[in-house]
């Protein structure tokens, strides 16, 4: 009984209609095309490199920012303090992804009696997107050990951990937000008709949906925490960043933020390399709502 | 070897030599300096950043006792360093007559403490601001002799535990701070050896507050600095001690680009100025409070 | 006693009234077919059946249990009636069966291997057993359209409601899942269908609705209405179909 006449568009007809339409060439053309760019570039970069090292300053600048000897010197010390970071990061991102999941939920409650607490929902995602990171890490991280609170830690590290997730809760929900939105409507339409509840609803066909999509924001929103873990030096943690700046004020050289930043762009690209996979992943699978298009 | 191989061969190839090409290049060309040719540092000789005036660095806040007479400036917060009051501000301009300029031609620039040491062109013939001299930093650019000799010391808040060491090793348990840019940092992990990780904070004002809150037990600072924060900053705290040898012990100079000329006579004025007793003078009318801490070992 | 009971039913969206007093009766084991031209409510009659959208007026009542009162547990009242969508909607992240089997797991409370038997049971039945673990993007419109259907019975519903089901479909794929519509019926599933395919209504229907102008403006059963309907309306509608070659 099965008839195998209208499968829903395979990924090649994607690609192909893509390439088409981006200008990409085949053939004889298209290495043609390769090439001119990439002589191009090389001539570029060359321009570029020339015109740097034969800037008069050039030398000073490149013992100032790009020494191997401060490089070789910093190197051991800010991957130490760099692992600091590493857990800021993890910590954080724990906490944030479930947490900004339940205000994203919160928002999206339907009806008068959920008023309060979308009205919540709303006014904390706003405020902590519009609020500068490293005020909301000082004020935390030294202001609230300040009001001597017994039984409240003094540690910054652990106030700059409660900043960065209130700060990027507020992200990611709107992330979140954006991700459940974009679920189609008769998604939960079809799955109350079979008489699911609400909750039921949420958890089993629109979160699951909505977070797949959303995947590739979010992984921005990790690298971007990952490079914010740096501001909690600013209240005195030895973290990468703080650790640069305790090098280079003791040497009077720049090298080490060289370092610090070798650290930081070693860890992201994985991270990035690993959105682009997964937003591979899901477009093969994305073929939604069964839609004919 | 099909085409398109070769041709990403060679672009591999082509990158790769363009980079060396930027490494590699340098060293060549010294950068110009104005030297004067007759090495005398009459004041219309003095190589300026801007001729007629001598322009001093020094960061903002400026802090007492280095800088005093509070301010009227919308731009200097805490002081203002062109009133001539306070320690550095006091020895900026008697070197300054010294060299021949009279205290309307000295100028001052704020220079961010990072900014002091940044390659290339200077924004200021030198820079004041409790710089301690290293062996390593003098590398990078050129100090002056000593305009004042200078220890570091702890301040810790009265009737905490810390406040009945006596020694150095007795403070080996407790958290310190310390100030980027101070020599402050090296000394607590090289002498005095803390078993907790240290905190070190960008600004005075982040330091202070972390001792307030006993997130750090003591604040390692250089004396003088050490006094100001019991005297205003902190209530309830007191200077622990000094310590006057190994790392603890050092002496703040004037920063000059390196290989500057201006130095030298910085030096020579410097000299005089220790020779004629105004140093001492300058020492005694706003460092007079900086004496007394116990000696720690 | 009726399957369903339909009084005065009112339904606007906006200023727009798209339902204006619908009555309708139907009882156990009947298939009723609602004709009319897009517009004319077929949709939002199904949808306001089983609450998908509330009413403005008018009362509903399956098996005797008035579904429209203030308080009605709403989920409990879905689970008895099935409908299906004319765009499928299966759940593109969970296979055949487990699309199947989510809703009586988690609302009727079945544990998986009951739950599963009785999917791969149904869905065996209707040529589908070689699916079972597909991912709905694999499968091709006809299929998804018969799992969809599937899905909805899974719940053992006492009244089904299908909505334009092959009207997204290419022609070829229609016939099996009218094939499927017809072993429901012939099994004795109460069923209100609105649907173009009218050739496929004269031979299923017990009784055919024309819906025009947000009521119903005729109904009987399918050999008067296609053979000889009384409102010119009607008839206008009837003969564009018939010129559109679909009757």
């Amino acid at each position: 009984m099965a008839v195998e006449g209208d499968r829903s568009s395979g990924t090649e007809v994607d690609e192909s209609r893509r390439s088409r339409i981006l200008g990409a060439l085949a053939g004889a053309d298209g290495r043609r095309g390769v090439a001119i760019a990439l002589l191009s570039t090389i001539v570029f970069v060359v321009v570029v490199g020339v015109v740097i090292a034969n800037s008069p300053g050039w030398p000073a600048v490149h013992k100032g920012f790009l020494s191997w000897h401060y490089f070789k010197a910093s190197f051991p010390e800010i991957g130490r303090a760099f692992l600091l970071n590493c857990k800021i990061f993890a910590i954080a991102e724990c906490i944030i992804l479930p947490f900004a999941l339940l205000i994203a939920v919160l928002r999206s409650l339907p009806g008068p009696v959920f008023f309060p607490l979308r009205a919540l929902a709303i006014v904390y995602a706003d405020f902590f997107r519009g609020v500068p990171t490293i005020l909301v890490i000082a004020i935390l991280a030294l202001g609230v050990p300040g009001l001597g609170i017994a039984g409240l830690t003094n540690s910054v590290v652990v106030w700059g951990i409660v900043a960065l997730v209130l700060i990027y809760s507020a992200y990611v929900s709107e992330v979140y937000r954006a991700g459940i939105e974009s679920v189609h409507p008769s998604q939960e339409a079809a799955a109350r008709s079979l008489g699911l509840t609400r909750g039921q609803t949420l958890r089993k066909v629109i979160l699951p949906q909505a977070i797949r999509r959303v995947i590739p924001p979010l992984l921005n929103d990790f690298i971007g925490l990952q490079k914010d873990t740096a501001l909690v030096g600013t209240v005195g943690a030895i973290e990468a960043f703080n650790q640069a700046n305790i090098d280079a004020d003791g040497s009077f050289n720049f090298t080490p933020y060289l370092v610090a930043t070798v650290f930081f762009v070693a860890i992201t690209i994985p991270l990035a390399r690993l959105t682009d996979w997964l937003i591979a992943r899901d477009r093969r699978r994305r073929q939604a709502t069964g839609a004919f298009g | 070897m099909n085409r398109s191989r070769a041709l990403r061969l060679l672009g591999l190839v082509a990158l790769a030599a363009a980079v060396a090409t930027v490494a590699g290049c340098g060293g060549s060309g010294t950068p110009t300096t104005q030297t004067n040719a007759s090495g005398s540092c009459a004041n219309s000789q003095l190589t300026l950043v801007k001729s007629g005036q001598l322009t001093v660095g020094t960061d903002n806040p400026a802090y007492p006792p280095w800088y005093a007479g509070g301010t009227k400036s919308s731009f200097w917060k805490v002081n203002d360093p062109s009133d001539g009051k306070g320690f550095e501000s006091a020895t900026a301009y008697a070197v300054a007559r010294q060299l021949g300029f009279s205290p309307s031609e000295v100028h001052w620039a704020y220079v961010p403490f990072n900014r002091s040491y940044a390659p290339g062109q200077k924004s200021f013939d030198f820079d004041i601001n409790q710089i301690s001299y290293t062996p390593a930093r003098a590398k990078a650019v050129t100090f002056s002799t000593s305009y004042y000799d200078v220890n570091q010391a702890v301040v810790v808040l009265k009737g905490t535990p810390i406040s009945k060491v006596y020694t150095i090793a007795g403070l080996r348990s407790f958290k310190l701070g310390a100030q980027l840019g101070s020599t402050s940092y090296s000394f607590i992990t090289s002498t005095i050896k803390p078993t907790t990780q240290t905190a070190v904070y960008p600004q005075n004002a982040t330091a202070v507050q972390s001792l307030k809150n006993g997130q750090i037990n003591g604040l390692v600072v250089d004396l003088p600095t050490a006094f100001y924060v019991t005297a205003v900053q902190v209530p309830h705290s007191e200077v622990l001690g000094q310590f006057t040898s190994g790392g603890g012990a050092g002496y703040f100079g004037m920063v000059f680009r390196k290989g500057n000329p201006l130095a030298r006579c910085v030096d020579q004025a410097l000299s005089k100025l220790r020779a004629n007793g105004t140093l001492q003078q300058i020492q005694q009318k706003w460092l007079s409070k900086a004496t007394g801490a116990p000696v720690l070992k | 006693m009726s399957a369903l009971e339909i009084e005065g039913l009112r339904k606007s969206f906006g200023k727009n009234l798209v339902l204006d007093g619908i009555d309708l009766s139907i009882g156990e084991h009947e298939v009723t077919c609602l004709i009319g031209a897009s517009g004319s409510g077929k949709s939002t009659l199904l949808r306001c059946i089983n609450l998908l959208e509330p009413v403005d007026a008018g009362r509903i009542t399956v098996d005797g249990d008035e579904i429209t009162r203030r308080g009605v547990d709403v989920n409990r009242v879905r689970r008895r009636i099935g409908i299906v969508f004319q765009a499928f909607n299966l759940f593109p992240h969970m296979s055949v069966l487990e699309n199947v089997t989510l809703a009586p797991r988690l609302a009727l409370k079945q544990d998986r291997r009951s739950a599963e038997e009785h999917a791969r049971t149904l869905l065996d039945r209707f040529g589908l057993s070689d699916k079972v673990d597909a991912y709905p993007d694999h499968l091709s419109g006809g299929q998804q359209q018969r799992v969809a259907i599937v899905r909805a019975l899974a719940m053992q519903p006492r009244l089904m409601l299908l909505d334009e089901v092959t009207s997204a479909l290419d022609p070829e794929l229609v016939g099996e899942v009218l094939d499927v519509i017809g072993e429901l019926a012939a099994g004795g599933m109460t069923m209100v269908i609105a649907t173009h395919e009218m050739g496929f209504a004269r031979d299923i229907a017990t009784r055919v609705c024309f819906l025009d102008g947000g009521v119903i403006l005729e109904q009987g059963p399918a050999a008067q209405i296609f053979g000889s309907p009384r409102e010119p309306r009607t008839q206008q509608f009837l003969q564009r179909i018939i010129a559109a070659k679909r009757l």
